[in-house]
């Protein structure tokens, strides 16, 4: 059991954190603390594509400096020119090594930068309200809603 | 179209894919930077203009040709990012475009009422963002670029729906619940994605599709197609997870209402179609369940409480975003029918009705740049004072309700078809009750503006109330398409059938 828990440990902290971040969207009236969650729960699912690009032993996903007679700008180069044959290149001289799966990590750069964005719009909108209702609290932005709806339906 | 799409060099159209997405894109950051909002809105009309003609274009060769695939930056797919255009999301391209383009034409009058002149430029270039999104997850073939694309359109659609706090600040707080809501549902569709990427190790779309077969046991396959469908189901305002789409429609200006309620929610339900026939595959357990126990049901329940519930609203555009809501409830159902013919009713149902709302939102919104109502109550004696744009509105409203001699008629037509074919009759009544909930608000709507006496204190105002030409055109064109299509539906059967048929054509892999 505690095997199979540990082996599993990311995937118990992804969850837990997804969770927590869910919770406090839900249950608090506070703006600013609901964005919290929201970027909590945002963060957890970095976590969760992280934890699949591990592969265990495996290296930074970099290719090796100079290995076979071209440095690095050479190999940069090489790269940017002609993609087939640099990969090709590369793929010869680092058969040995194991690497980490980059892709999820570039996934995830892309969904930082989305959640970035998301969160400050989000606070954006949090401050303009604060400024036209005075309140951030869920509750009492509703009543004074209220209020100017039955306001408009006795003039 | 041929004529149209004959008239751009060869070498535009061959990276007409990309072309079609980056232009607006591009635009956005001129658009930004600009003193004016005339300026900013010629910039927009611009690159809609040129993103239409680019669209038709590709329709036409997708048309000749089956798949258009287009390598991002030359890298192939699998590994590259695919922009893939095949009979489904041609339709979903040239209605974007299409009626984008109308509703920038409508922008003019309308936003310089609504939005204070500093701010113009600033909101056409959001608007420009929002659009190039919406194309960009339309015409993608890359689960986690599709995921970019939905956000880059859903957080600049958050901007635009603030924006009508100049004349209601609740378009703040409805922003802002829309922002919390619609990042739950990307995040949930990402997860799933993740997990779709665990289990084939693709996020091409039409790879993950050849992979997936093989492990339709697999819980983590099963785990994604929930994520995904409850995250995409919040994006296209299903039922129960619409609580967000009737404040943001209410309370946004009337352009970005126009623009949303005929693009934004049917990208994401072509993104559900996508997802649930073409990725995942209607033969699996998982899926086949889905049609009835979700779709079908909560497609029903949608359509029949959203629409009790916009009987009884006091806001006009309040009223028709909960016929919205009832709207893709019909969607819904046809993807539940979980057959070809059900399939193409749901989409043939997605265009017509991008083109009634498209005229009943105009019709409030050059009401409101008028007189600037937006309760019920308000719309009284209006055949009086503005007869062109409440003939437009009548149509729309018939057209809503499916009254033969417009196009909703057929959507219903084939809808209640579809659903007979597969012995669901109870769904054919339920289709008729919601038609009857929907005359009944309809009705109360064209009775205040037809039948009712005018407030007195418009009395003086009546002679100079034609509203601009501007937005007139866009409206009568949408709502003699809407009668068009009654007479002539052939090419939109044409194109809904091929679209079904792409979506269906997954299986033969």
């Amino acid at each position: 059991m505690i095997e199979l828990l540990a082996e599993r440990f990311n995937f118990i902290i992804v969850i837990i954190l997804m969770m927590t971040g869910l919770y406090a969207v839900v249950a608090t009236g506070n703006l600013v603390k609901r964005l919290v969650g929201l970027s909590l729960f945002q963060t957890s699912v970095f976590l969760l594509y992280i934890t699949m690009g591990k592969v265990f032993g495996g290296q930074p996903p970099i290719l090796p400096e100079s290995a076979e007679g071209h440095g690095e700008t050479a190999g940069y180069d090489a790269a940017a020119h002609a993609p087939e044959t640099a990969l090709a290149d590369a793929g010869h001289h680092v058969e040995a090594a194991i690497y980490s799966n980059p892709l999820p990590h570039v996934l995830i750069l892309t969904a930082i930068v989305v959640g970035v964005a998301t969160l400050a719009v989000g606070l954006a909108l949090v401050v303009r309200i604060r400024e036209s209702y005075g309140t951030i609290e869920d509750e009492a932005i509703n009543q004074a809603d209220y209020a100017v709806d039955s306001a408009g339906k006795n003039a | 179209m041929d004529f149209l799409a004959s008239l751009l060099p060869a070498h535009i159209v061959e990276h007409a894919p990309a072309i079609v997405v980056v232009v607006p894109l591009l635009m956005a950051a001129i658009a930004a930077i600009l003193p004016n909002g005339k300026l900013g809105w010629a910039v927009a009309l611009v690159s809609t203009v040129i993103s239409a003609l680019l669209a038709i274009a590709i329709v036409v060769d997708v048309q000749a040709g089956g798949v258009v695939s287009y390598a991002m930056g030359g890298w192939a797919p699998p590994a590259g990012i695919e922009f893939r255009i095949d009979s489904l999301n041609a339709v979903l391209l040239l209605l974007i475009t299409l009626l984008g383009l109308l509703s920038v034409i409508y922008a003019l009058p309308s936003v310089a009422d609504e939005i204070a002149d500093n701010r113009q430029s600033l909101f056409y270039s959001a608007f420009l963002v929002c659009f190039a999104g919406l194309l960009g997850v339309a015409i993608t073939g890359d689960a986690f670029n599709m995921f970019v694309f939905l956000e880059i359109s859903s957080i600049s659609t958050y901007v635009l729906v603030g924006m009508g706090a100049a004349r209601d600040r609740r378009a703040l707080t409805a922003a802002y619940n829309y922002l919390i809501l619609g990042t739950i549902g990307a995040t949930f569709f990402v997860i799933g994605v993740g997990f779709l990427y665990m289990a084939t190790g693709t996020l091409n779309m039409a790879d993950m599709a050849s992979r997936l077969p093989d492990l339709s046991s697999s819980r983590v396959v099963q785990a994604a197609f929930a994520f995904i469908i409850v995250g995409l189901g919040l994006k296209a305002a299903m039922f129960p997870l619409h609580l967000w789409l009737p404040n943001a429609y209410a309370y946004a200006p009337n352009f970005v209402t126009t623009f949303l309620a005929t693009t934004a929610t049917k990208v994401a339900f072509y993104t559900l179609v996508r997802f649930m026939f073409d990725v995942f595959w209607p033969e699996a357990a998982f899926v086949a369940v889905s049609f009835f126990w979700v779709f079908a049901v909560l497609g029903i329940v949608g359509m029949i409480v959203a629409s009790i519930q916009a009987v009884f609203q006091e806001d006009a555009r309040r009223l028709l975003a909960f016929s919205s809501v009832a709207q893709v409830g019909y969607m819904m159902l046809g993807l539940g029918i979980g057959t070809a013919a059900g399939v193409s009713a749901g989409m043939l149902h997605l265009v017509n009705h991008a083109m009634m709302k498209g005229v009943l939102f105009m019709a409030l919104g050059a009401f409101a740049v008028r007189f600037g109502i937006r309760r019920i109550s308000d719309l009284n004696g209006f055949a009086r004072t503005m007869p062109f744009t409440s003939v437009a509105f009548t149509i729309g409203g018939l057209s809503l309700v499916g009254v033969p001699m417009t196009v909703g008629f057929w959507s219903k037509w084939y809808l209640g078809v579809a659903a007979f074919e597969n012995g669901w009759w109870w769904a054919v009544a339920a289709l008729i009750l919601s038609s009857l909930i929907a005359l009944a608000y309809i009705a109360r709507m064209l009775a205040a503006i037809w039948v009712a006496e005018p407030h007195h204190d418009r009395a003086g105002a009546i002679a100079s109330a034609r509203a601009p030409w501007m937005m007139l055109a866009p409206m009568w064109i949408l709502a003699i398409a809407n009668i068009w299509f009654f007479f002539q539906p052939d090419f939109l059967i044409s194109i809904t059938n091929a679209a079904a048929e792409a979506a269906f054509a997954g299986e033969a892999r």
